[in-house]
């Protein structure tokens, strides 16, 4: 039976990181994940790694093998050429928590932050109507499984220290699906600009290679979006039009990202939002009260002539 | 400050532990090989065409732009006017076009923000600690890439003297203005370069968005599903962006070189009818 050689990142907050190298009997079909169990059950019961459902549809077991983010229960030991090192890491975008386990909490903090669906006040639901070709859109972005690869990969989240919060692909992808529904008469534009942050977003598709579900994140995703936000506060003619026509800006819908406290290595519990702050919209409001979208029948005239 | 712009300001993410500083990075792969064959690539051609279009007449006197019935793409449509200062070239009446369309495209972006600010220099690779507060497209210069879509405008302008100039090249025109028939290298040349033109421009993010990107309900008007097929099929040629990109900025380069080598005295391989 061959074997691997695998070197796994240990420690904890605070304590030097070390990797701890085993070798591990190889079955066809293995995959890292299968390793980690394999170490787990004979070596280092200790180890710390999160997983669920080791088919690919969790995006519990997200990590770095080889430096690259990947799930573990999708990458196959028979990927990686006989003899050499396999490096398993966590995420290292985010802070550690222990050993292979990642502290993603900050994320989660990020999604409440997005103004969630938003159907019109004067349309109850057994009027709502969509078709196919209306919603395929949005069916790529439902596919995430939140493994936050791509917010692992993305360098803005890796490498920068913006002045203002950047939410990252995964609630970019999020918020494309809210933008783009049929039915979604909410606004998230000037919430993208000013809160999400979309401008640090450099366009190098790096979320794009990761995506396990291979969702065209830049494409599809962040693009659209960018050019949606340009519409409203970069295109001279067309505010120029709005002028004309009378109708406002887009306000910042949603709420501000909430405070995290310190920015450290290690996971930190998160702090309310400010009080001062403006009050989130109630996301199950039926009142609506928003400025007339570029998708409205008003829009047609000027659109479609 | 604003208690909001307080808040926000300490919103950021909280730090992790990947390896910070340039080209810090537990990646084995060859990593750098693309980034730096696709850098040096666009370097040589946009190079080229720069120095080409812009400086070579102003530098070495008379230039040739035009032989053998075959306009440089750099140059059409050719502006001359009375009086023209020495140090002007008529492309760069034109080229400033493709110049920032090219500059603010969206897939070029990935490009030259790897290869010139390794901003990133790869996936999960380390950056240069001085990137850290760098504010990207929120500030100027490049918050002048959302202006994409005026480029976009702008260059379908020249595209369309490019076409003009291919079907003006499957000709030999005499001194009387008479046209005698002919296929040459030059005018297949020019063909597939307008062809790849027209690709880059009608495969562009931008016009996608504009076209039908914008629309939330397609089915809702019937003018909205003419839009729909009509950003459908701009998104087919949208997902090759990457190869319509590199492509047209080659040919452009073997355009402008072949011209410049008819006028040195080689002569165009043609049939003629």
């Amino acid at each position: 039976m061959s074997q691997v050689h695998l070197k796994v990142f240990r420690g904890e907050p605070g304590e030097a990181p070390r990797y701890d190298e085993f070798d591990v009997p190889v079955e066809e079909g293995m995959v890292v994940l299968d390793a980690l169990h394999w170490i787990q059950g004979n070596a280092a019961p200790d180890l710390a790694v999160r997983w669920n459902c080791k088919a690919a549809k969790c995006g519990s077991c997200s990590g770095e093998v080889n430096g690259r983010p990947r799930l573990m229960c999708k990458t196959r030991l028979s990927d990686f050429a006989p003899g050499e090192p396999i490096t398993v890491e966590p995420m290292r975008a985010f802070p550690l928590v222990r050993d292979l386990v990642s502290d993603v909490s900050w994320n989660y903090e990020v999604n409440k932050s997005i103004q969630a669906f938003t159907p019109p006040a004067n349309k109850p639901q057994s009027e709502w109507r969509w078709q196919q070709e209306d919603i395929e859109r949005v069916q790529e972005y439902r596919k995430c499984i939140e493994c936050f690869l791509c917010q692992d990969v993305c360098h803005v989240l890796r490498n920068h220290e913006t002045d203002t919060p950047f939410m990252g692909p995964r609630f970019l992808v999020r918020t494309a699906g809210l933008e783009m529904h049929p039915i979604d008469a909410a606004d998230r534009r000037g919430y993208l600009k000013d809160v999400g942050g979309i401008g640090y977003c450099n366009i190098t598709k790096c979320c794009t290679e990761v995506c396990p579900e291979h969702i065209k994140i830049t494409d599809n995703a962040i693009i659209p979006l960018k050019e949606r936000v340009a519409d409203e506060f970069y295109d001279p003619i067309q505010w120029a039009w709005r002028k004309l026509r009378g109708k406002p800006a887009a306000g910042a819908a949603g709420t501000p990202l909430p405070m995290l406290a310190g920015a450290s290595m290690s996971a930190q519990p998160m702090s309310p939002p400010e009080p001062a702050l403006p009050a989130p919209p109630a996301r199950t409001a039926p009142e609506v009260k928003r400025p007339r979208r570029r998708s409205d029948a008003g829009d047609e005239t000027a659109s479609e002539g | 400050m604003t208690v909001q712009g307080a808040v926000l300001r300490a919103l950021r993410k909280p730090r992790g532990t990947a390896p910070q500083g340039f080209g810090k990075t537990n990646r084995r792969d060859r990593w750098a090989i693309y980034p730096i064959v696709q850098g040096l690539v666009f370097t040589i051609c946009a190079g080229y065409l720069t120095f080409s279009g812009i400086f070579w007449g102003p530098l070495f006197g008379p230039q040739v732009v035009e032989s053998q019935g075959y306009l440089s793409p750099l140059f059409s449509p050719l502006i001359l006017f009375k009086d023209m200062p020495w140090w002007l070239s008529p492309g760069l009446l034109i080229l400033w076009i493709p110049i920032g369309f090219r500059a603010t495209c969206y897939y070029y972006r990935k490009a030259y923000y790897r290869f010139y600010f390794a901003d990133p220099p790869g996936c999960a690779v380390g950056e240069p600690t001085v990137h850290r507060r760098f504010k990207l497209e929120n500030a100027f210069p490049f918050i002048l890439q959302n202006l994409h879509r005026y480029m976009l405008y702008l260059a379908f302008i020249p595209l369309f003297f490019l076409w003009i100039d291919v079907i003006k090249a499957f000709a030999d025109w005499d001194a009387a203005g008479v046209a005698h028939p002919r296929i040459g290298f030059g005018a297949v040349l020019f063909l597939v370069n307008t062809t790849l033109l027209t690709g880059y421009s009608l495969s562009c993010h931008s016009l996608r968005h504009l076209v039908g990107g914008r629309i939330d309900c397609f089915s809702c008007t019937r003018a909205r599903r003419v839009r729909h097929t009509l950003w459908e099929r701009l998104t087919d040629l949208n997902r090759n962006h990457m190869w319509w990109a590199w492509t047209s900025l080659i040919t452009v380069t073997l355009a402008d070189v072949y011209v410049r080598l008819l006028g040195a005295g080689l002569t165009d391989p043609a049939i003629r009818f």
